[in-house]
């Protein structure tokens, strides 16, 4: 890991897995548990358009929690609850949810 | 160089779910000819345009990516094929880069990273239709100032809707002898660099598409309400699964239901013309070679095509709507507690019709180990090729009892034994992650694609290539083994004077008599250890084989009326029972093993199914065998 990804964890983040549903968030970093996939995995992420300053959204949690389908930009996707843990967000208080 | 490698060549390139493949369908119309890239089993889809000025142009739809970085074998053969790679394919000519005008923010990025090849490009803007409808106005012009890049829009799903790309092509690719505009070897060599994308690379594409966005007024995220409220219900943890419930259901219904009288009607045509040549032809090896061994073969494989049918334009319907992966989504937590993925179900949903194309369908999925698991399991999912064998015996063991609110217990035990299949997969996939061990993060990372109306154009030629995939690799199989089955079940004749069945002097005849002590601890007699043989080819051949032990005249579906009294007269229940445990599991199918071997690159996978299979049947058959005597016998 390098020192850079470390620092980009503010104390108030907390991992997309926690997040509860519907509420907006700022992802503020990718980071992945250390392991000979995690580059490749936060990459993906990233790919995918998970990046820092994006705002995501869970939509909706299956049956016994996992795995989640996740809103970022107009994308939806379904990601299982470890790599949904990678990216670490804050959540937009006074951003109200799109109503049901 | 001669005039056809001079046909320009242009391949389409964009994420999936960017409306690639209906653009493609729209290019090229059924002008399409499908095969795999040399050594992997990655589907080459190549078809032909001629323009309004009569050129004629190759087009080629490449697997949908997310990058330029591959991870899947599908995104390797992109990757490679954008930068004339590929040893036996040439480089394109020209990208169409296909973006969702609904999702520039991320199918932009994909074009940035197009871009820094120095490839030819054009950016066919796709679904302009369904972006207006949502009040999305892409300027097209503006859109390839900012970009540098030739801009077309187009609407995939719509006739004429690809006409200012084609006009796009006509006009750039009058045919010159002038070579490709770009010199290979240096954009080449430019590109390994730039590919080799990190964070901080994805990161400015992303910055920059933030930028052009903004330019062109588009920095609002408008999602498509309708579809997100769609996914409150589908996706809901409760009311989801219970629909996806339902909707399983329906399609097998109707695989059962209203395949019946296409079935019915294949089987008496093929009856026919064996009724023809028999009467055209003198009784000797070559009737009894057209008749019993061609044209049962290709019976064999053609009486499933309208099972196969139905459940394939389901599936195509469901996955050109989005549902599809919604479904995965939902069984993912459950097919992960066994170690296969949500991914896994689309191929084992197939396999219910035939486990070949459930095996060629598990190559959407990403990750090696779960591919090769899926394909694994795939046979165990109960085929169309059993129920002939289940309906003979369950009609003539199980009494057509009702048990209760219309429920008979004939379905019943049809049901069970669906049930058993699928358990029997869950559990030899839950051993597999037992010897193997999982991975410690097993990324799902699954698009849940906005909902689209399916088009039936799309559906039209999606079932025509399947059909002919299909057709094609189970025909030219089957067919070869029914003739080989049929050579070893007549020859040598019965010497004369011989009273019992022809099959019994024959090479099958001696098999099965020595099969015959292998299988007579779980209850099978001779003539079933017999029949077993041709049922190598074919399950359901077997019940025709049981026909010919039990020295009936009738062919085809005429046998299964005739035996099931003769063999509810002979058979003890607990040797009926045991064989339809043993169907459960039945590892007598030879092009599901074929097509393993050639999914798989190698003759481990099919052996390891021969071995799994065989030893779940003889043990399931030895122990529903030795229950039911022991039940009758306390009776």
């Amino acid at each position: 890991m390098s020192p850079g990804t470390d620092t980009a964890r503010p104390p108030n983040s907390l991992g997309l897995e926690e997040l509860p549903l519907d509420i907006e968030a700022q992802i503020v970093a990718l980071d992945a548990p250390p392991g000979r996939e995690a580059g490749d995995l936060t990459e993906r992420l990233a790919e995918m358009g998970f990046l820092p300053g994006e705002r995501v959204r869970l939509l909706a949690r299956a049956l016994f929690g996992e795995p989640l389908a996740v809103r970022v930009g107009s994308d939806t996707f379904a990601l299982r609850r470890a790599e949904a843990a990678c990216i670490r967000v804050v959540a937009l208080a006074g951003v109200p949810a799109a109503a049901p | 160089m001669n005039a056809l490698a001079r046909e320009p060549l242009v391949a389409l390139v964009g994420n999936p779910n960017c409306g690639k493949t209906a653009l493609f369908n729209l290019l090229t119309g059924s002008r399409q000819k499908i095969a795999n890239y040399a050594g992997v089993t990655v589907e080459r889809k190549e078809g032909r345009l001629r323009t309004a000025s009569g050129h004629r142009v190759r087009v080629l739809d490449l697997p949908g990516a997310y990058s330029l970085r591959p991870r899947t074998p599908d995104e390797q053969i992109t990757c490679d094929f954008v930068l004339g790679r590929l040893p036996d394919e040439r480089r394109p000519d020209e990208v169409v880069a296909v973006v969702d005008a609904t999702n520039l923010r991320r199918h932009l990025r994909l074009v940035l990273a197009l871009r820094r090849l120095g490839q030819r490009i054009v950016v066919a803007l796709n679904m302009v239709d369904l972006a207006e409808r949502r009040g999305i106005r892409v300027d097209a012009a503006a859109l390839s100032r900012e970009l540098g890049l030739p801009v077309v829009e187009t609407v995939g799903v719509r006739a004429g809707g690809a006409a200012a790309l084609i006009a796009h092509l006509d006009a750039t690719h009058a045919p010159s002898p002038a070579p490709a505009p770009a010199d290979a070897s240096t954009a080449a060599a430019g590109a390994s660099a730039s590919v080799a994308a990190d964070l901080a690379t994805v990161a400015g594409d992303q910055h920059e598409v933030e930028r052009i966005l903004t330019r062109l007024g588009l920095e609002r995220v408008r999602s498509d309400t309708l579809s997100d409220r769609i996914d409150r219900v589908v996706l809901h943890p409760i009311a989801g699964p219970l629909i996806l419930a339902v909707t399983l259901f329906l399609i097998f219904q109707a695989v059962f239901v209203w395949a019946k009288p296409f079935m019915d009607a294949i089987t008496a045509l093929i009856a026919a013309l064996a009724g023809g040549v028999a009467r055209v032809l003198p009784a000797g090896p070559l009737e009894s070679l057209l008749v019993d061994g061609v044209l049962a073969g290709a019976g064999s494989v053609l009486v499933f095509l309208p099972q196969i049918l139905i459940l394939f334009a389901f599936i195509l319907l469901l996955e050109d709507s989005g549902y599809l992966p919604r479904a995965a989504f939902l069984l993912d937590r459950l097919m992960g507690s066994v170690g296969l993925s949500g991914r896994s179900f689309i191929p084992l949903l197939s396999s219910f019709a035939c486990a070949v194309p459930g095996i060629l369908a598990a190559r959407t999925i990403p990750n090696e180990r779960d591919r090769r698991v899926t394909i694994l399991v795939a046979p165990l999912m109960t085929c169309s090729a059993r129920l002939p064998v289940y309906t003979l015996l369950i009609g003539a063991f199980v009494p057509a009892r009702t048990l209760a609110l219309g429920i008979g217990l004939q379905g019943v035990v049809l049901f069970v034994l669906y049930f058993a299949g699928v358990t029997g997969a869950f559990l030899v996939a839950w051993v597999m992650k037992r010897l193997h061990g999982s991975a410690a993060l097993h990324p799902l990372q699954m698009e849940l694609p906005t909902y689209h109306v399916p088009s039936l154009r799309n559906l039209g030629i999606g079932l025509l290539q399947r059909v002919e995939v299909f057709v094609k690799r189970v025909g030219s199989i089957i067919l070869a083994l029914m003739v080989l089955l049929w050579f070893l079940s007549s020859f040598p004749a019965p010497p004369p004077g011989a009273t019992g069945p022809a099959i019994e002097y024959s090479i099958a005849g001696r098999i099965g008599a020595g099969l015959a002590v292998l299988f007579a601890p779980i209850g099978f007699n001779w003539q079933i250890s017999l029949a077993l043989v041709p049922g190598i080819a074919a399950r359901e051949v077997v019940v025709g084989a049981l026909g010919t032990v039990y020295s009936l005249a009738a062919t085809g579906s005429d046998v299964a009326g005739q035996i099931a009294p003769l063999i509810a007269r002979e058979w003890s229940f607990a040797t009926a029972a045991a064989l339809l445990a043993w169907y459960v599991f039945a590892p007598q199918c030879l092009s599901t093993l074929v097509t393993a071997r050639r999914e798989t690159n190698g003759w481990r996978y099919p052996l390891l199914m021969v071995a799994y299979q065989f030893t779940l049947a003889y043990v399931a058959a030895g122990v529903t065998y030795h229950l039911c005597r022991a039940w009758a016998g306390a009776a």
